[in-house]
C-alpha cells in the first residue's frame, strides 16, 4: 500500500488510523519516520508468534519480579502489575537536547521561585504573580518562611509531564515537585526491553539511564547538613499500603540505603535518629516519599501516624536534610503553573524553551464565564490534585458530571483551572496482533543537587484504552520504554 | 539493622516454626487415634490442645475431621495454621527489601496454598497429604533462607525466632506428656505404650535420631534425656539454647555496641542449667518444675530481646 513498507508491516498496521494528532512513528502521509525505520523493519521481520512470545516473556518477567502498584478505593485485588507495551518510544538526540535545556531552565526558575516566596517574596512585591494566588494555595506552608534550606535546593527530585502537540512540539503539562513516582518503572522497563529486543537495542545506540539510582544517591549526599561528611541517608516511606511501595523498596535496594517508616524514627534535641538493633543511629538525609501533611504530626496533620514527631524542628535546626523540602507543592499548583513562563522571564531573563499549555484561571471573572460556557470542550482540573483524580474531561463527560463541576467551580473558583482538550501525540502499541495508536505523554526525571541532572529518557505513559486521554497508572494507564538516541 | 525489620524477621520465623509444630503434632495425634488401645480421642485432643498452649475455641466436639479442619483453617484462632501463615507472610511483606526473592516466593506460595479456593475440600479428602505439603513448604523456606540470604543480622534474627519458638514448644510438649510418661504398665503386651512413646518422639521429628543414639529401646527417661539434653539434635532444647547463645553472640559482634548483659546472663544461666544437669538429677527431683522453668526462662529471653533490640527506651539508648 505505502511505498517503502514491506507487506508484513502493512498487515501489522491493519487499518491504523492517522489523523490530525501527531503520530510518534508515522508521518501524516503514512510513511514511517526515519528514526523508526529500524524498528519497523524488525517488526516486519518477526513472525507474529515470535512477537507474542516476546510479549509474554516480558509480562512474565514483570510478574515474577513483583513489579506492582496499588489501586486505591478497592477492597480486593489492590496489587496490580503495571501494564507495559512492547514497542519503545524513540526520541532523537535533537529533540532531547531541547527537552533537556527546557527542563533545566524550568526547574532552575521554579527553585528560585520557591526560595523567593519563602524568603523575601520579591516576585509578589513586583506583582508578577498575584499575592492572593500564592497565599491561597493549598500546598503553601507558612512554616517554611525564612527557613534556610541546604544549598537553597527545594526540589531535588522532579518528574515533569510533557506532551507533544500536533505541531510536533513538546509542551509541559505539569511539574511534579512533591513526591513524583514512576522512576522504578523507567528502570525496570529498560531492563526488560534489553532482554526482549537485544539486537535492535544495540543497533540503535540508546543513551543509558541505569545510573539514575547512583545519581539520586549523589544528589542526596550533596545536600547533607554541614559537617556530616559520611551522611546516613534513608528513604522514608508511608509503608506497605502506599501505591508506590514497590518503588520505595526498589530504590532503597538499588541505592543501598535503609527504607524507614515514620515509626522507625525518633527525634531528640532536634536530631533525628532511627531505631536499629545496635541502638539509635543518627539520620542526616531523608529522601521523603511521604506528603507534607503526614510528615510531622506536631507541625502538620496531628492525626497522622506516618511521619515522625519533631522532624520539622530538626529540619529547621539544620540537623537533617529533607528532600524534597516541605511546601514545594506550592509551585506545582495548577494555577501557579500558568505563571511559570513569567517566572522564567523574571528570574532568568529568558524566554521559556518548553511552552506551557494554555490555561484558564477560574478565579478571574471573564475566564470563568468562558470556561463555564464551554465545559464540554475543556479539561477541568482541581489545582492541588495529582494522579488523574479530581478531573473533568469535557468531550468525554456526561451532562450530569459537567453540572457537578460547574457547581464546584462556582463554589470555589480558586480550586480549579481549565485547559483546552489537547490532541497530544499517539504512539503505536501492540494490541492483540496489531499495532494501534494510543495517546502517550513523557515524564523525564530531573535531579537537582550540585547541578541539574536529567537521565536521558523517562517514563512514557500510555492511555491503553482506545481513545482515552488519561495516562495515570491509577486510571488504566500503562507504560513504554523510552529510548533517547545518541544521534 | 532497623529494629522494625529485626522484629518482622523474628516474627516471620516464629510463626513459620509454630505452624510447623502445630501441623506435626496434629498429624501424630491423628495417627495415634487410629489404634484402639490407650487413651480416648477426647483425651488425646485435650492433650494436643494443652501442648499447643490451650487455645480458646478449640474444645472437642466429637468430630475429629472437623476439629482438624478447624485447627488448620480457622481464620481467627491464634493457634490455627492459617493464622500463623498469615502472620508470617504479613511480616515478610513488610521487609520485602530485606529478604531474598526466593524466600518471599516460598512464603507467598504457602500463603496462597492454604488460601486456595479448594484447599479445604482437598484437606478433607486427604488430610495426611495436605499436612505433609504444608510442612514441605516450610522446610523449603528454611532451605532457601540458609542458601540465599546474607548470613548477617537479619539471618540471625530469623534463627533466633526459630530456636526460641522451638525450645518453647518442645518444653511445653514435654511438660504436658511428662506426668503420664512414667505410669508404665509392667508388661506392654499389645505395644500401645510403645506407640505412645513413638508418638512423642515423632512430635519432634526425633524418632529416627533417637534410635541412632539409643537404639529402638524406648524408655521414658532416655526420651526425656534426648529431647532435653542432647547437644547435636536440632529439636532438642539444649541444642536450641546453644543456638540462641550463638546468635546473640554474633549479633553482638556485628553490632559492636553495649553488651546486653542481662540478656547474656539469662541465656547463660539456661545454657548452664541444661549443660550441667544430668537426667538422673532431673528425674529424682521435680521434672515438671524443671520443664516449667525452661519455659519461663524462654519468655524472659523474649522480653529481654525486645528490651535490648526493639523496644528500648530512647533515654537508655542515648545514655551510651
Amino acid at each position: 500500500m505505502n511505498a517503502g513498507h514491506p507487506a508484513e508491516l502493512d498487515t501489522l498496521f491493519g487499518d491504523y488510523p492517522l489523523d490530525h494528532a501527531f503520530d510518534e512513528m508515522r508521518e501524516p502521509g503514512g510513511g514511517v519516520r526515519p528514526q523508526y525505520q529500524a524498528l519497523a523493519e524488525t517488526l516486519a521481520r518477526l513472525p507474529q508468534e515470535e512477537l507474542q512470545r516476546r510479549k509474554q516473556s516480558a509480562d512474565l518477567s514483570f510478574l515474577t519480579q513483583g513489579i506492582t502498584f496499588t489501586v486505591y478505593g478497592r477492597d480486593e485485588g489492590t496489587e496490580r502489575i503495571f501494564p507495559y507495551d512492547l514497542l519503545p518510544r524513540l526520541i532523537t538526540a535533537q529533540e532531547w537536547d531541547r527537552i533537556e535545556r527546557g527542563l533545566t531552565q524550568r526547574i532552575t526558575a521554579l527553585n528560585l521561585f520557591l526560595r523567593d516566596v519563602y524568603s523575601d517574596a520579591k516576585i509578589l512585591a513586583d506583582k508578577v504573580i498575584p499575592r492572593e494566588l500564592v497565599y491561597s494555595c493549598k500546598h503553601y506552608r507558612r512554616q517554611m518562611r525564612g527557613l534556610q534550606v541546604p544549598r537553597n535546593v527545594y526540589i531535588a527530585v522532579v518528574g515533569s509531564d510533557l506532551l507533544r502537540l500536533n505541531t510536533g512540539e513538546f509542551v509541559v503539562l505539569e511539574d511534579n515537585l512533591r513526591v513524583p513516582s514512576g522512576v522504578s518503572y523507567m528502570l525496570t522497563n529498560r531492563r526488560v526491553m534489553k532482554r526482549t529486543f537485544p539486537q535492535l537495542f544495540s543497533s540503535y545506540g540508546v543513551r543509558p539511564i541505569e545510573r539514575y539510582p547512583q545519581l539520586l544517591l549523589a544528589t542526596l549526599r550533596s545536600l547533607a547538613p554541614e559537617g556530616r561528611p559520611e551522611p546516613n541517608i534513608v528513604l522514608l516511606t508511608p509503608g506497605v499500603f502506599n501505591s508506590a511501595y514497590f518503588e520505595h523498596t526498589y530504590l532503597a535496594r538499588q541505592m543501598g540505603i535503609d527504607l524507614v517508616e515514620g515509626r522507625d524514627l525518633v527525634t531528640h534535641d532536634n536530631v533525628v535518629y532511627m531505631r536499629t538493633t545496635d541502638g539509635l543511629k543518627r539520620v542526616d538525609v531523608i529522601y521523603r516519599r511521604v506528603d507534607d501533611d503526614f510528615s510531622d504530626p506536631l507541625i502538620f496533620r496531628g492525626d497522622s501516624s506516618l511521619g515522625c514527631s519533631g522532624l520539622f524542628n530538626a529540619y529547621r535546626a539544620g540537623n537533617v536534610t529533607v528532600s524534597n523540602a516541605f511546601g514545594t507543592g506550592l509551585a506545582d499548583d495548577k494555577a501557579v503553573y500558568a505563571y511559570v513562563p513569567r517566572m522564567i522571564k523574571y528570574y532568568l531573563d529568558e524566554e521559556a524553551i518548553l511552552p506551557n499549555v494554555e490555561t484558564y484561571l477560574l478565579g478571574e471573572e471573564k475566564q470563568r464565564s468562558h470556561v463555564l460556557a464551554n465545559l464540554d470542550k475543556l479539561v477541568v482540573k482541581a489545582v492541588g490534585e495529582s494522579g488523574g483524580y479530581g478531573m473533568l474531561i469535557g468531550p468525554h463527560s456526561t451532562a450530569q458530571q459537567r453540572e457537578e463541576f460547574a457547581r464546584a467551580i462556582q463554589a470555589n473558583p480558586r480550586n480549579y483551572i481549565a485547559q483546552p482538550t489537547l490532541d497530544f501525540s499517539r504512539a503505536p502499541c501492540l494490541i492483540g496482533n496489531q499495532l494501534e495508536p494510543r495517546h502517550v505523554d513523557l515524564r523525564p526525571y530531573i535531579l537537582f543537587g550540585d547541578k541539574v541532572n536529567i537521565v536521558p529518557g523517562g517514563l512514557t505513559r500510555v492511555a491503553l484504552e482506545k481513545g482515552s486521554l488519561v495516562v495515570n497508572s491509577s486510571q488504566g494507564g500503562g507504560s513504554k520504554d523510552t529510548w533517547v538516541l545518541d544521534k | 539493622m532497623l529494629s522494625r525489620v529485626a522484629d518482622s524477621l523474628y516474627w516471620m520465623s516464629r510463626y513459620l516454626e509454630r505452624a510447623e509444630n502445630t501441623v506435626r503434632q496434629l498429624d501424630v495425634t491423628m495417627s495415634l487415634m487410629l489404634d484402639p488401645g490407650g487413651a480416648s480421642a477426647e483425651t488425646r485432643w485435650r492433650r494436643l490442645m494443652a501442648s499447643l498452649g490451650k487455645p480458646p475455641g478449640m474444645e472437642w466436639n466429637g468430630d475429629l475431621e472437623a476439629m482438624a479442619g478447624k485447627l488448620v483453617f480457622d481464620p481467627v484462632s491464634h493457634a490455627s495454621v492459617t493464622f500463623c501463615l498469615n502472620g508470617a507472610r504479613e511480616n515478610a511483606r513488610q521487609v520485602r527489601e530485606e529478604i531474598s526473592s526466593e524466600q518471599w516466593q516460598r512464603v507467598n506460595r504457602l500463603f496462597h496454598h492454604i488460601h486456595a479456593p479448594n484447599a479445604q475440600s482437598q484437606f478433607a479428602a486427604n488430610i495426611n497429604d495436605s499436612l505433609a505439603s504444608i510442612i514441605d513448604g516450610i522446610h523449603l523456606f528454611k532451605g532457601v533462607s540458609d542458601t540465599t540470604m546474607i548470613h548477617g543480622q537479619g539471618w540471625q534474627f530469623i534463627r533466633l525466632g526459630r530456636y526460641l519458638e522451638r525450645a518453647y514448644a518442645t518444653a511445653t510438649l514435654l511438660e504436658v506428656y511428662q506426668p503420664d510418661l512414667f505410669q508404665v504398665e509392667e508388661d506392654d503386651h499389645a505395644g500401645y505404650q510403645y506407640l505412645e512413646l513413638v508418638g512423642l518422639l515423632r512430635c519432634c521429628t526425633s524418632f529416627e535420631a533417637y534410635c541412632q543414639v539409643y537404639t529402638a529401646d524406648l524408655s521414658p527417661g532416655r526420651i526425656l534425656e534426648f529431647l532435653l539434653l542432647n547437644q547435636d539434635f536440632p529439636h532438642a532444647i539444649r541444642y536450641c539454647v546453644d543456638g540462641i547463645r550463638e546468635v546473640i553472640d554474633s549479633i553482638q559482634r556485628s553490632g559492636g555496641r553495649r553488651p546486653p548483659e542481662e540478656l547474656t546472663a539469662v541465656i547463660g544461666r539456661l545454657h548452664a542449667m541444661l549443660g550441667f544437669t544430668t537426667i538422673g538429677e532431673i528425674l529424682s527431683g521435680d521434672a515438671g518444675g524443671f520443664l516449667h522453668s525452661i519455659r519461663e526462662q524462654g519468655m524472659r529471653i523474649h522480653e529481654l530481646i525486645y528490651r535490648y533490640y526493639v523496644h528500648y527506651s530512647i533515654q537508655s539508648a542515648l545514655a551510651v
